[in-house]
């Protein structure tokens, strides 16, 4: 089920009518189907479970959601945790610096 | 117990370790020989009990014996690695490395080494002449005698190529007493260097796994190593090489040897990325993956300093480092802090290591 | 690795971590679904970071644990036969059936290799061609795709040697299931990434609305699981319960429609037995009718082999979170991980199986 890790799509080559690619992930490199995502190009990243990429990794998303991660708790250290949801409600952005 | 769900305030927690041992296995299986909790159950109620009085010790992987005024180190082990060539070495460095090895956990200098092969019906003397070509040098590079020897063939399919068993005899120097049971509350917990290398590296080219990676095994002799440990003067309690079932393994054995709890600092452990990448593309633990050419070191806490600085002199100890600290807690358990702050069991492995998917 | 290291980043955990105990004004039960979740909470020591009354319940473990003991029987009576090789996801191999394991199998002379991937098992039945062999198809739709792929190869390529006993259980059913308990404790699911990556998140709106409950895809690095509580914590704190996303990285709404058009192909919806739970209605695949040439269940006849669950085993109860595993009376004494009777002892991950390894350090630290 979930044993599922980014790699990076080295090569693509077509064996057996199946779409295969080379993909790293690190130091590692592993033979893997790109069936399920017949659109792939060489340098995206790839969610592969033994041995399928079952999904595209949004690079972009992950960035974001790494900048959302850093952003927490910036409002509350200024405001204090009864302000922030109000605040976040409001629409207000973080940046009022410490 | 048969009572229901009052009981749990009385379970023996302590007793749970081996819950029926070797009744649910009526037939040998691989973990058996997976150096886990299944192979130290084979020893202590099949083989111990059988051999009775006739035996001395605990059949650990070293026995320390007086003989005249010397106290020789004498130890055996049997190789069946599949493959027999891995990147960075074959079963032959490993025949000759491990029993130098295992000697060399107890402080001794090996001397004299036997090696007896069993091969099946039709292993091509090619190969066979590879592998021992690797023995004579891995026993040279080592300063060991290969003195005697024996060989058998076994029917095509009753056997799988090549198996080699080594024995081999050392001396120890007078003073030096390394035990797994000398571990005490406050002594460090040290390693000599990357751990889980030679386990990814064999696991790499093994059918229906291959993978690609630059890893080789590690395989080495550590006597020179532990030479120049024992040189700081130090007082070592606890020498281990962590080859199957890792340092989660040794560490395992050494808490329960001792009866002091182990806490490592995860960070500290070093994970090369090659192993980590892996690890996490098979879901494996780095800590239960074979090494061939490391030792973890149990040493007085006041000392560790001084034992690192010699490990770091050394070429195979050059990225040595402290892991951990025994402690009076949890007496025979290893636990580890993790990254995020939180505290995790670092189990002994039941049996071999196989690759999950979930 | 890249996108696996930033997501355990201890700084940032920090940070989830204080906003969850911000959030958190009164006790909570959630329950990770997935068993990689588990085994992330466990292997990291997550659960130990979490405001007092953020409780965890482990959910059904994975796919393996779930197996029912039936088919590991068939399973292991295929691997006994003669002129047959039973390819296997390793997880699988040390997983007891009634009497016997896959290792006692193999002990035994059995034919039974350990596969990274369902190809190599294909693979392996191309360079054998005068042996049958048989992929031991188990998991969640997470491993669905692979599985439904191989088998569709085989047939395209006229592998006649091939195929596959298929157990395949669904996730979303399972959480229905548990739901429908009336002595349910679970208020806050985290939903499985993976399955959702393959899927989509369009099951799960009805079903949150259905049980009022939130439902938070999440991932599984630290961070994700924190953030996938964080979510759900602060659904439950401000009385709301939707699906929401916080594995937007790797799981889209419409989910992989190319693999989910396989799926379709080659698998129909079934009921399904889950060890250590029971029969729950429409919560499995097996091969559609175009592929029953493929099934390893008629191709050996194993059809007569019927296995009853343990009626000791109360891993149902352990699962919704209505007993602590230690008060289930077989316990560390006729279950135990080395011989378990249950789904949660299965595996390392399941509730019992952590349980066992992980409580006794509570224990004796408490002694």
């Amino acid at each position: 089920m979930c044993l599922a890790i980014p790699g990076r799509v080295v090569s693509i080559a077509d064996i057996d009518d199946a779409l295969m690619a080379e993909v790293d992930f690190g130091t590692v490199r592993k033979q893997v189907c790109m069936h399920y995502i017949p659109d792939v190009k060489v340098g995206e990243y790839v969610v592969v479970h033994v041995g399928f990429a079952i999904q595209r990794l949004d690079e972009e998303s992950a960035r974001e959601t790494l900048a959302d991660f850093r952003k927490l708790g910036i409002l509350e250290d200024e405001l204090g945790d009864g302000f922030t949801r109000a605040a976040r409600q409001a629409g207000i952005d973080q940046g009022t610096g410490r | 117990m048969t009572g229901a769900t009052e009981s749990h305030d009385t379970i023996d927690f302590e007793g749970w370790v081996c819950p029926v041992p070797l009744r649910d296995t009526p037939f040998i299986v691989m973990g058996h020989g997976g150096g886990g909790a299944m192979s130290a159950e084979l020893i202590e109620h099949l083989f111990l009990p059988a051999y009775g009085a006739a035996a001395t010790a605990d059949l650990g992987d070293c026995a320390v014996l007086s003989v005249g005024g010397s106290t020789l180190a004498f130890s055996t082990d049997s190789f069946v690695v599949k493959p027999m060539f891995f990147p960075g070495g074959s079963i032959g460095d490993l025949a000759v490395n491990g029993t130098v090895n295992d000697l060399a956990m107890s402080g001794a200098t090996p001397l004299f080494m036997s090696t007896a092969f069993i091969l099946q019906e039709g292993t091509s003397v090619g190969e066979l002449g590879r592998i021992a070509q690797r023995m004579g040098a891995a026993a040279l590079a080592a300063g060991v005698r290969l003195v005697t020897g024996d060989t058998k063939v076994v029917d095509h399919g009753s056997g799988d190529g090549v198996y080699i068993n080594t024995a081999g005899i050392g001396v120890i120097a007078d003073g030096v007493n390394i035990n797994a049971y000398r571990a005490q509350v406050g002594d460090a917990v040290l390693i000599s260097g990357d751990v889980g290398v030679h386990g990814i590296a064999v696991m790499s080219c093994r059918e229906g796994l291959e993978f690609g990676t630059a890893v080789e095994s590690d395989t080495a002799p550590l006597h020179g190593l532990v030479a120049a440990m024992i040189a700081t003067g130090t007082d070592l309690h606890v020498l281990r090489d962590p080859t199957r079932g890792g340092v989660s393994a040794s560490l395992n054995e050494i808490a329960r040897a001792s009866g002091v709890g182990i806490e490592l600092v995860e960070q500290d452990i070093p994970v090369p990325e090659t192993v980590r990448d892996a690890c996490a593309l098979l879901g494996l633990d780095p800590l239960q993956v074979a090494n061939e050419g490391k030792l973890v070191a149990i040493v007085p806490g006041e000392a560790a300093d001084l034992v690192l600085q010699a490990m770091q002199a050394h070429p195979l100890g050059r990225s040595a480092c402290r892991i951990g600290t025994c402690v009076p807690d949890h007496a025979g358990m290893v636990v580890a802090k993790t990254g995020m702050g939180g505290t995790r069991v670092v189990d002994l492995p039941l049996g071999e290591q196989l690759p999950r998917i979930c | 690795m890249k996108y696996l290291d930033e997501f355990s980043n201890p700084d940032l955990a920090k940070k989830l971590l204080d906003q969850i105990h911000a959030a958190t004004t009164q006790s909570w039960a959630l329950m990770e679904v997935c068993g990689g979740q588990t085994h992330s909470i466990i292997r990291h020591g997550i659960d130990q970071l979490l405001p007092e009354g953020v409780e965890m319940i482990h959910g059904p473990g994975c796919p393996v644990c779930v197996t029912p003991l039936e088919i590991i029987d068939k399973a292991l009576a295929i691997a006994a036969l003669d002129n047959v090789i039973l390819c296997s996801f390793g997880d699988m191999l040390r997983v007891p059936g009634s009497t016997q394991d896959l290792f006692m199998i193999k002990s035994g002379g059995g034919d039974v290799r350990v596969v990274y991937s369902p190809l190599d098992a294909l693979n392996i039945a191309r360079q054998n061609p005068d042996k049958e062999v048989v992929f031991f198809g188990i998991g969640f739709e997470t491993t669905a795709p692979a599985n439904a792929m191989t088998v569709y190869q085989a047939k395209r390529l006229s592998i006649k040697n091939f195929s596959m006993l298929v157990s395949h259980v669904l996730v979303p059913p399972a959480m229905a299931a548990i739901m429908e308990s009336p002595t349910c404790r679970v208020q806050g699911f985290l939903a499985a990434g993976h399955v959702c990556s393959v899927m989509g998140t369009s099951e799960y709106p009805p079903l949150a609305q259905r049980y009022r409950v939130p439902i938070v895809v999440t991932g599984f690095e630290p961070l994700d699981i924190l953030e996938g509580i964080r979510k759900t914590v602060i659904q439950l704190e401000e009385g709301r319960y939707e699906l929401e996303n916080a594995y937007p990285r790797a799981v889209q709404a419409e989910g992989n429609i190319a693999a989910m058009t396989m799926l379709r192909e080659v698998f129909e919806v079934t009921d399904r037995t889950w060890r250590g739970i029971g029969m729950i209605p429409q919560s499995g695949w097996r091969l559609s009718d175009r592929y029953l040439d493929l099934d390893a269940e008629r191709r050996f006849d194993v059809a007569d082999i019927h296995t009853d669950e343990s009626t000791l085993c109360r891993s149902g109860e352990v699962l919704q979170g209505l007993i602590k595993p230690h008060e289930c009376a077989a316990f560390g004494t006729q279950c135990t991980p080395r011989k378990p009777l249950g789904a949660t002892m299965v595996s390392s991950e399941g509730a019992c199986a952590a349980y066992y390894a992980y409580r006794r350090l509570d224990v004796v630290d408490a002694r």
